[in-house]
């Protein structure tokens, strides 16, 4: 479980988020929804420890992450996964030497032992035989496949992901987002995802933080969102056709 | 100012809080690889045409009739070991290893493999930077030397080819009035300049921000920064001599 309390931060003279608090449980799939440029990437680096807020604080498990000592700080780092937007894949490493660098850098196993790691967790993602390519060789969807088994590959307890579906193609992206969700399910994660993409959150929004500009405007589970009264909110939903006449039959 | 300080800050990033040795030895003989074999070309290209153009214009300058020939060698001897090989090939590499160093660190910068590395833990900056500063400072000083002979070898192969000086006069001439110093200050000049042009294109490669435009400037800035830091270091070490 991951709880944020009041975040604020502010660049230079613009703040960019006003005091959010929420909590993302253990074994969901959590989703930060808002429109662009609300501050989605920001709140989401303020809670892996990239960005430090001004105010507030982000808590794993009860570790609060921005009052602990550079040891404890790097021990909770260990148990955090991240999927960049970008996917962010080392680009002089193929495929199999992505996914084993965290082991490399921060484990203590054998190398038999991180091939074997490895191996399993490329097939999880269901990229068997890819081992070799380089990044610049694969397509979108599998560095995104390859993102998430790096950011699993430690046995991660909590999983972020930043437009997890960002760039891909619509039946693409349904087949990543429930990948994270199966993921989150199977090893039990506290799984972070940001997206502006209305669909994934009708997908796998197991609860739903909506943010616009800087501020937690409505929170709740996907089954809900329809219902919910924040105008921005509908507006942010009914934003396509489909949506509207989906509103207009029931 | 601001960014001397900005940079100063960086450089103790690089040496506080690092990860395991075994982490960076791996990655120093990579960075010697690559930053031996990238600069390798064109300093042997360099030098052996500077050493033969500075061999040519000085037979060129020297008309007097009571000045001996040899004093053509010893004259490109002592340019080369003073300036031509450590400051002239410090631009050279500037422009070479430099400006692919922040380009390397931009790129990934900007494609948020600088936070991946952020998020496990590891300190980017360390990890990045550090092995290349140790590499650089490795390789460099090996280049100087090689750039040095290959310049003196210029001038022999051109004021011989040309006619201006005999072989004899030319080996008597970079073998008289020698001193043992001025090898060592080219060292010493070898280990300040990689120092200056490793860590100042690192530093702009890591501190950029935006996209693929912004990593070319990145990448010039470099080349030019660095470049200035070298001519001024230059200069305060020219102090010691007098
Ligand atoms: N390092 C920074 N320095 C200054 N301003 C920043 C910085 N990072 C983000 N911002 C500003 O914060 C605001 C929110 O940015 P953020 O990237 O969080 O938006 P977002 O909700 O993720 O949008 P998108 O969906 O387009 O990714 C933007 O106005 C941006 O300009
Ligand atoms: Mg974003």
């Amino acid at each position: 479980m991951i709880e944020i309390n009041n975040i604020q931060k502010t660049f230079g003279d613009k703040k960019v988020l006003h005091g959010i608090s929420a909590v993302f449980e253990q074994g969901k799939t959590n989703m930060i929804i808002g429109a662009s440029g609300t501050g989605k990437s920001v709140l989401l680096k303020t809670i892996v420890g990239l960005v430090p807020p001004d105010e507030g604080n982000v808590l794993f498990n009860g570790r609060d992450f921005y009052h602990s000592n550079r040891d404890e700080q790097k021990s909770i780092r260990r148990e955090i996964g991240m999927l960049f937007q970008g996917s962010a894949l080392f680009d002089s490493l193929t495929v199999a030497q992505n996914v084993q660098f965290p082991l490399d850098m921060l484990s203590t196993m054998e190398k038999d032992e991180k091939e074997e790691r490895v191996r399993f967790c490329l097939e999880r993602v269901g990229l068997s035989g890819s081992e070799n390519k380089m990044p610049s060789e694969i397509s979108g969807g599998m560095m995104k496949r390859v993102g998430i088994a790096r950011a699993i590959v430690m046995n991660s307890q909590y999983l972020f992901c930043d437009e997890p579906n960002s760039g891909l193609d619509p039946n693409t992206s349904i087949v990543i987002d429930n990948l994270i969700q199966e993921i989150t399910h199977e090893y039990n994660l506290t799984t972070v995802i940001v997206s502006h993409d209305m669909n994934s959150m009708m997908e796998i929004g197991e609860y739903i933080l909506f943010m616009s500009e800087g501020k937690k405007v409505w929170d709740g589970t996907n089954d809900d969102v329809v219902h919910a009264e924040s105008e921005i909110l509908q507006k942010f939903i009914f934003s396509n056709k489909l949506m509207r006449k989906y509103k207009s039959n029931s | 100012m601001k960014s001397l300080g900005k940079y100063m800050i960086f450089l103790g990033r690089l040496v506080s809080n690092r990860e395991p040795f075994r982490v960076y030895r791996k990655l120093f003989f990579e960075e010697c690889i690559l930053i031996g074999i990238d600069s390798l070309t064109i300093v042997v290209l360099v030098s052996v045409f500077i050493g033969a153009v500075m061999c040519l214009q000085t037979a060129f300058n020297l008309v007097s009739p009571i000045i001996p020939k040899y004093v053509i060698s010893l004259v490109v001897r002592d340019m080369t070991l003073l300036e031509v090989a450590p400051t002239f090939t410090a631009i050279v590499f500037a422009g070479k290893v430099g400006s692919n160093i922040a380009s390397t660190i931009g790129t990934m910068k900007i494609t948020e493999q600088v936070d991946a590395l952020e998020v496990m833990g590891i300190n980017s900056a360390s990890y990045l930077v550090l092995p290349k500063i140790m590499a650089g400072m490795f390789m460099y000083p090996i280049l100087v030397i090689l750039a040095g002979f290959l310049a003196i070898l210029g001038g022999y192969i051109a004021g011989v080819l040309g006619g201006v000086i005999t072989p004899d006069e030319y080996i008597y001439g970079i073998r008289s009035d020698f001193m043992q110093f001025s090898v060592t200050f080219s060292i010493v000049k070898a280990f300040v300049f990689s120092f200056l042009i490793v860590s100042i294109s690192a530093y702009k490669g890591y501190f950029t921000d935006g996209g693929a435009l912004e990593v070319g400037r990145a990448s010039t800035k470099a080349v030019t920064n660095s470049c200035i830091a070298v001519l001024i270091a230059d200069f305060f070490l020219a102090q010691f001599l007098v």
